[in-house]
């Protein structure tokens, strides 16, 4: 395109780059700013706020976190959940659409059609939670992992525009030579396919992580909490209590224990355990997106410009 | 002998052309193959999506739940009245405009948003620095709402730093209540959902722009046409399809509230703007046991939703021909 040599040409390039930046500040600072406080101690917040660095460093919130049992047993289910549905999730979802994606399966209207109506009818909350209960998965750690086993018809077309981009003479030879559809699968499609796998996988394990509904709607039992779930009643009691007591430092029954543990008077509090949770609990997806990232344009734009 | 031999060779010249027209994967292994693959997930679609649309019957039904799920089909018909009952509810219409209210104000701040984002995104030439805007703006949709809400509920608290800010600044004498005051929290739900999926959002934006004819852009420039009239009349037209096909999605889903996000930055002082359809779904049906209105209303729900979907659709078809299917 033009250079920019002309004096609007450079307004405007100096223009976004700013609003850029300012765009980038606003979406990391929230971020930034509960690493920092988390790592301060609880009263010197009290004082004043941290803006760019901790004042009065200390680990003590992390470590009163990380030695929860509750917290630690939430982060295992959560953890184990994750691997289970991330990993059987996309391969029926990919089976599925690697079958509705050839040419020559029979009765493919019928595929379609239940597809779509999955997609645009849901019985909603309570009729899901009836099923539950009729199940006998309701307050099970199985309602974590049978209702997310399939993807959705929505990874079915973007898995579906990827496997129709593979040249169908690579289908037809391998049959030829006997392959059967699951050899097929297995060790031609998937080995092509690694780009859309790697990214659907990540969206399913990213959406499962942070779920809390599975928790909220369908368990009762403290020892079937998810991480999020633990992290969000911490967040609304610590909120109940500031709005009875005009103070972030108020008595709080659920956080007390956590703060008690720890000895270190004054240098945990209420707000910067919650902090500390909360970081903690947003690590694993912050990891793991740097190497994920590459995936997401290959995966979302062959489905959105395609599908 | 000779005329045996024909045949063989005949028969032999025959075998390719017949291999040929032979229909590959229409044999019976093939099939049974295919639909074993299909089959976990098609009996999941029929369990977990299909099953339950048959509990819709309670909305029409006096369904109490210690019937149990034999109830939702031996309870007695009822005429409708848990639909009629639902609009005399008191709360139904100060939900109804929750619901749309955020829905639809935030849609009309964040398409236009994201799609500045994205134009001006596609002007940056420098590509690392737009790499590095893109890894920053995506990461908080890959955050819980748990999380990304909780930061707000901590930074827009009255002794947070935003009114920390706000009064050492002299601008304000007290505390904002920005999440204990209800006039303020369609704003800050717009607002935190905005910053999460702004980057995020941009995507099929840019995708679409990168699908746009290069040519264009440079006949457009030989003829004089500044970048702001490019945008205007080449990189929008271009992206027009993906516009209108966000716009159905919000259409259709401007009864259906983000209840991960609402419920997180909900609470019972800001109940009066924040009590949106699903809330209200959750807390009749799940906490206070009445399944029957829970279901009605959420049955509604549904069939308006479905309606916006076909009504959105077929608008967009005809002012600009281009939709969702």
């Amino acid at each position: 395109m033009v250079g920019g040599k002309h004096f609007g040409e450079r307004v405007f390039n100096g223009t976004t780059m700013a609003l850029m930046i300012l765009l980038m500040i606003m979406t990391m600072y929230p971020f930034w700013f509960s690493v920092i406080s988390s790592l301060n101690t609880g009263d010197g917040l009290l004082r004043s706020p941290v803006f760019l660095w901790p004042r009065e460093f200390t680990i003590a919130s992390w470590k009163a976190v990380l030695n929860d049992p509750g917290i630690l047993k939430a982060a295992g289910i959560t953890a184990l959940r994750t691997v289970i549905v991330t990993l059987f999730s996309t391969l029926y979802t990919a089976m599925f659409a690697y079958a509705f994606s050839r040419p020559y399966l029979k009765r493919k209207g019928f595929y379609a059609t239940i597809g779509f109506i999955s997609m645009y009818f849901s019985g909603g909350l309570i009729p899901s939670y009836m099923l539950m209960t009729w199940l006998g998965i309701y307050d099970t750690f199985w309602v974590y992992i049978l209702p997310s086993l399939f993807g959705g018809f929505w990874n079915v077309i973007i898995f579906n525009a990827n496997f129709k981009s593979i040249p169908e003479a690579l289908f037809e030879s391998a049959k030829m030579d006997g392959a059967s559809e699951f050899r097929i699968f297995f060790q031609i499609i998937t080995p092509l396919s690694k780009p859309v796998l790697a990214a659907l996988s990540v969206f399913t394990a990213v959406g499962i992580w942070n779920d809390y509904g599975a928790t909220l709607y369908f368990t009762q039992s403290p020892d079937l909490q998810t991480l999020q779930y633990v992290i969000l009643r911490l967040i609304q009691s610590n909120r109940a209590v500031e709005n009875m007591m005009g103070s972030a430092n108020g008595v709080n029954l659920a956080v007390q224990s956590l703060v008690n543990q720890t000895g270190g008077v004054g240098s945990v509090t209420a707000r910067t355990v919650e902090l500390a949770a909360m970081v903690i609990a947003s690590l694993p997806m912050i990891i793991m997106y740097p190497f994920a990232q590459r995936f997401f344009v290959k995966g979302v734009l062959l489905g959105s410009v395609k599908g | 002998m000779a005329m045996t031999a024909d045949k063989v060779s005949a028969e032999k010249q025959k075998a390719p052309k017949k291999l040929k027209s032979f229909k590959l994967g229409f044999d019976f292994r093939t099939q049974l193959e295919l639909k074993l693959m299909l089959l976990p997930a098609v009996l999941f679609i029929f369990l977990f999506d299909f099953t339950p649309l048959f509990g819709l019957i309670m909305a029409f039904k006096n369904f109490d739940p210690v019937m149990g799920v034999k109830g939702i089909f031996t309870a007695d018909w009822n005429n409708f009245t848990h639909f009629k009952r639902v609009f005399d509810n008191f709360q139904f219409w100060p939900m109804v405009r929750n619901t749309l209210g955020i829905n639809l104000i935030g849609a009309a701040v964040s398409i236009p948003c994201t799609l500045m984002f994205a134009l001006l995104l596609n002007e940056i030439q420098n590509a690392r620095f737009k790499s590095f805007v893109q890894t920053i703006t995506y990461l908080p949709h890959f955050l819980s709402w748990v999380i990304f809400g909780g930061l707000f509920i901590t930074l827009l608290n009255s002794d947070g730093i935003v009114n920390y800010v706000l009064q050492q600044l002299n601008l304000i004498d007290s505390p904002i209540q920005f999440l204990a005051d209800p006039s303020y929290f369609w704003g800050v739900a717009i607002g935190t959902g905005l910053l999460k999926d702004i980057g995020w959002g941009a995507i099929l934006y840019l995708a679409a722009m990168a699908g746009v004819d290069q040519s264009l852009h440079e006949a457009a420039s030989i003829d004089g046409a500044g970048r702001f009239k490019r945008m205007l009349h080449i990189t929008i037209p271009g992206i027009l399809p993906t516009l209108m096909v966000l716009v159905i999605f919000a259409v259709s889903g401007m009864l259906n509230n983000n209840f991960t996000q609402i419920y997180v930055l909900q609470n019972s002082l800001n109940l009066p703007a924040s009590q949106v359809i699903d809330t209200y779904v959750y807390q009749t049906g799940l906490l206070n046991f009445q399944f029957s209105s829970a279901t009605a209303i959420g049955l509604m729900k549904s069939v308006f939703a479905l309606l916006l979907l076909f009504g959105a659709n077929w608008t967009s078809k005809k002012i600009t021909k281009s939709g969702l299917f």
